[in-house]
């Protein structure tokens, strides 16, 4: 019961301390959801501002968008404390590495993933998304959007040696969003059609269980790897 | 070692660089011969004696490539997978070749299954490329091989980059049946019934026949290519060792 | 044999050059791993010869 407990109060700490680190690098905070914005409005200047073809691809659009910002923010996940030596220090403390990867990857979402979805109405209105369409959008991205943290903090934990990270990490990480992609569309195409969307946000939950029980071995195991070289 | 009692003996033979070395040169001939017999009878059952299919005609021919070399191409990725666990697990220096030569040759034969796929595709679709399930999740297999080629050739430690894409490729292996799955889903989505390549009514004798050979052809091929390898890559790393300095110098005798 | 003549086993009933290309480009993709390696392992070889031939002349 104490170990239990010990293990929560740890896990809080290291989320704590994550946030305020990208609180007070406000650029880390702001920069993935500037980028999402003006991705999704090259869309408009780049094939066609006309309100039914971008009611049409806005799902696709603001969900590519948001996987793109994530993919831009998830270099920095693990680097500083690489490059400061509080990595390896984590990894020889004898706290369970399993709770650090998963306070560190939460922090990494409430700041990309939960933001993302924050903002993703703004899009969705600038893209003439219709507006039964929103919840499923929103709703989708909330679930979507930790699983594409998890796994991009395996290709971030892979890849934290190395000086060329950045367009490495799009390469290991992009094919494994796939299916999140897939069904994060799909239900919001099926919210804007006014068909059920619990089968698609299932799917997601599922794939996000999935991901949160297998994605921390992996991220810890990736970490060991990148910190013994 | 405690464990050293539940493994049988080859197992740990095969963690021996040398007996590999050995073991690889009396196979390769036998899988030589057995890959070029296969894979020429296979293919002139396949091109001259096999029946046209009566709806999509001699075009049906390409079947003959295109599904050996997608069974390979996800076979391969998973062997590369496995030997990346046998190498993480027990520390196998060779199954950390194994995977290093797979990726290469996988990424090679879905290039082929693509490139096949593609073809095929002309004169039953009248496209060069269609957003066909199977193609599109051979197309992500064809991303997941680059990605871990990329990551073995961006780190310089070999063992960190044995590690490292073994670490990738077993989660790109878990990831494999979802991407399928998901692929398949927004196929029946976006294209709802048309028919597909390789799916058919139970085939005729002389047509699963050659299919068949060509299949175990492609299996006798890619060993062959894994073992050449293979052995290119334990040369290279056992070059301090005896046994590899007494090879050379009896070979440029 | 499923064909009257040559010509008409290399027409293939007008899909000749689907199947062909086809065929062509699995043989490409066969021979390139096979030399692939085989030249590598020339190359090592050679390097490997080389380097025990320095090393035996330094002593």
């Amino acid at each position: 019961m104490t170990n239990s407990g010990a293990g929560e109060m740890f896990f809080w700490g290291v989320l704590k301390r994550d946030l305020l680190l990208s609180f007070r690098r406000k650029s880390d905070l702001v920069n993935p959801l500037i980028f999402f914005l003006m991705v999704a409005s090259l869309f408009p200047l780049g094939v066609s501002p006309e309100p039914t073809f971008l009611a049409e691809v806005a799902p696709g659009v603001i969900w590519v968008a948001a996987l793109l910002a994530t993919l831009l923010s998830l270099d920095g996940l693990f680097r500083s404390d690489f490059e400061d030596g509080t990595l390896e220090q984590t990894l020889l403390s004898p706290q369970p590495l399993f709770l650090v990867v998963l306070a560190k990857v939460f922090a990494h979402w409430m700041m990309t993933g939960l933001a993302l979805t924050l903002l993703s109405p703004l899009l969705a209105v600038m893209l003439f998304l219709p507006v039964e369409g929103m919840w499923g959008l929103m709703a989708s991205l909330l679930l979507g959007t930790p699983t594409l943290s998890l796994i991009g903090a395996i290709g971030a934990a892979l890849t934290v040696g190395l000086r060329k990270g950045g367009v490495l990490i799009s390469l290991l990480v992009l094919p494994l969003y796939i299916p999140v992609l897939i069904f994060g569309t799909g239900a919001a195409q099926a919210a804007i059609t006014g068909l059920p969307i619990a089968g698609f946000l299932a799917l997601l939950g599922a794939i996000l269980v999935l991901g949160l029980v297998l994605a921390p071995f992996a991220i810890a195991a990736a970490l060991r790897i990148s910190a013994s070289s | 070692m405690a464990d050293k009692k539940w493994m049988p003996r080859w197992f740990y033979q095969l963690a021996s660089p040398r007996w590999c070395y050995d073991i690889t040169g009396k196979l390769l001939p036998l899988f030589a011969w057995a890959a070029a017999l296969l894979l020429l009878g296979g293919t002139a059952w396949a091109l001259a004696f096999a029946p046209a299919d009566y709806q999509q005609g001699n075009s049906f021919r390409i079947i003959y490539i295109h599904v050996p070399s997608a069974i390979l191409a996800q076979s391969c990725y998973m062997l590369m997978a496995i030997a990346g666990a046998v190498g993480l697990i027990w520390k196998m220096k060779v199954a950390d070749m194994v995977a290093k030569c797979c990726a290469p040759i996988g990424a090679s034969i879905a290039v082929l299954a693509l490139a096949t796929g593609a073809i095929w595709g002309k004169p039953t679709w009248g496209a060069w490329w269609v957003w066909d399930a199977r193609l599109t999740s051979m197309l992500i297999l064809l991303f997941l091989y680059f990605g871990v080629m990329a990551l073995n050739s961006a780190i310089e430690n070999q063992t960190t980059a044995a590690q490292s894409t073994a670490v990738l490729s077993l989660v790109g292996l878990v990831n494999i049946p979802i991407i399928k799955y998901s692929v398949e889903w927004w196929n029946t989505l976006h294209q709802p019934a048309t028919f597909t390549l390789t799916e058919r009514p139970a085939m005729p004798f002389e047509m699963w026949m050659p299919l068949l050979i060509m299949v175990l052809g492609f299996y006798c091929f890619f060993a062959v290519t894994v073992m050449l390898r293979l052995r290119n890559e334990i040369v290279t790393r056992e070059r301090r060792s005896g046994w590899v300095k007494d090879l050379i110098q009896t070979q440029f005798r | 044999m499923g064909f009257e003549s040559i010509t008409d086993f290399l027409a293939m009933g007008g899909h000749g050059l689907y199947v062909w290309l086809s065929y062509a480009i699995a043989l490409v993709v066969v021979v390139l791993n096979l030399m692939a390696p085989l030249r590598t392992k020339k190359q090592i070889h050679k390097e490997q010869a080389r380097r025990l031939r320095r090393e035996q002349s330094q002593i």
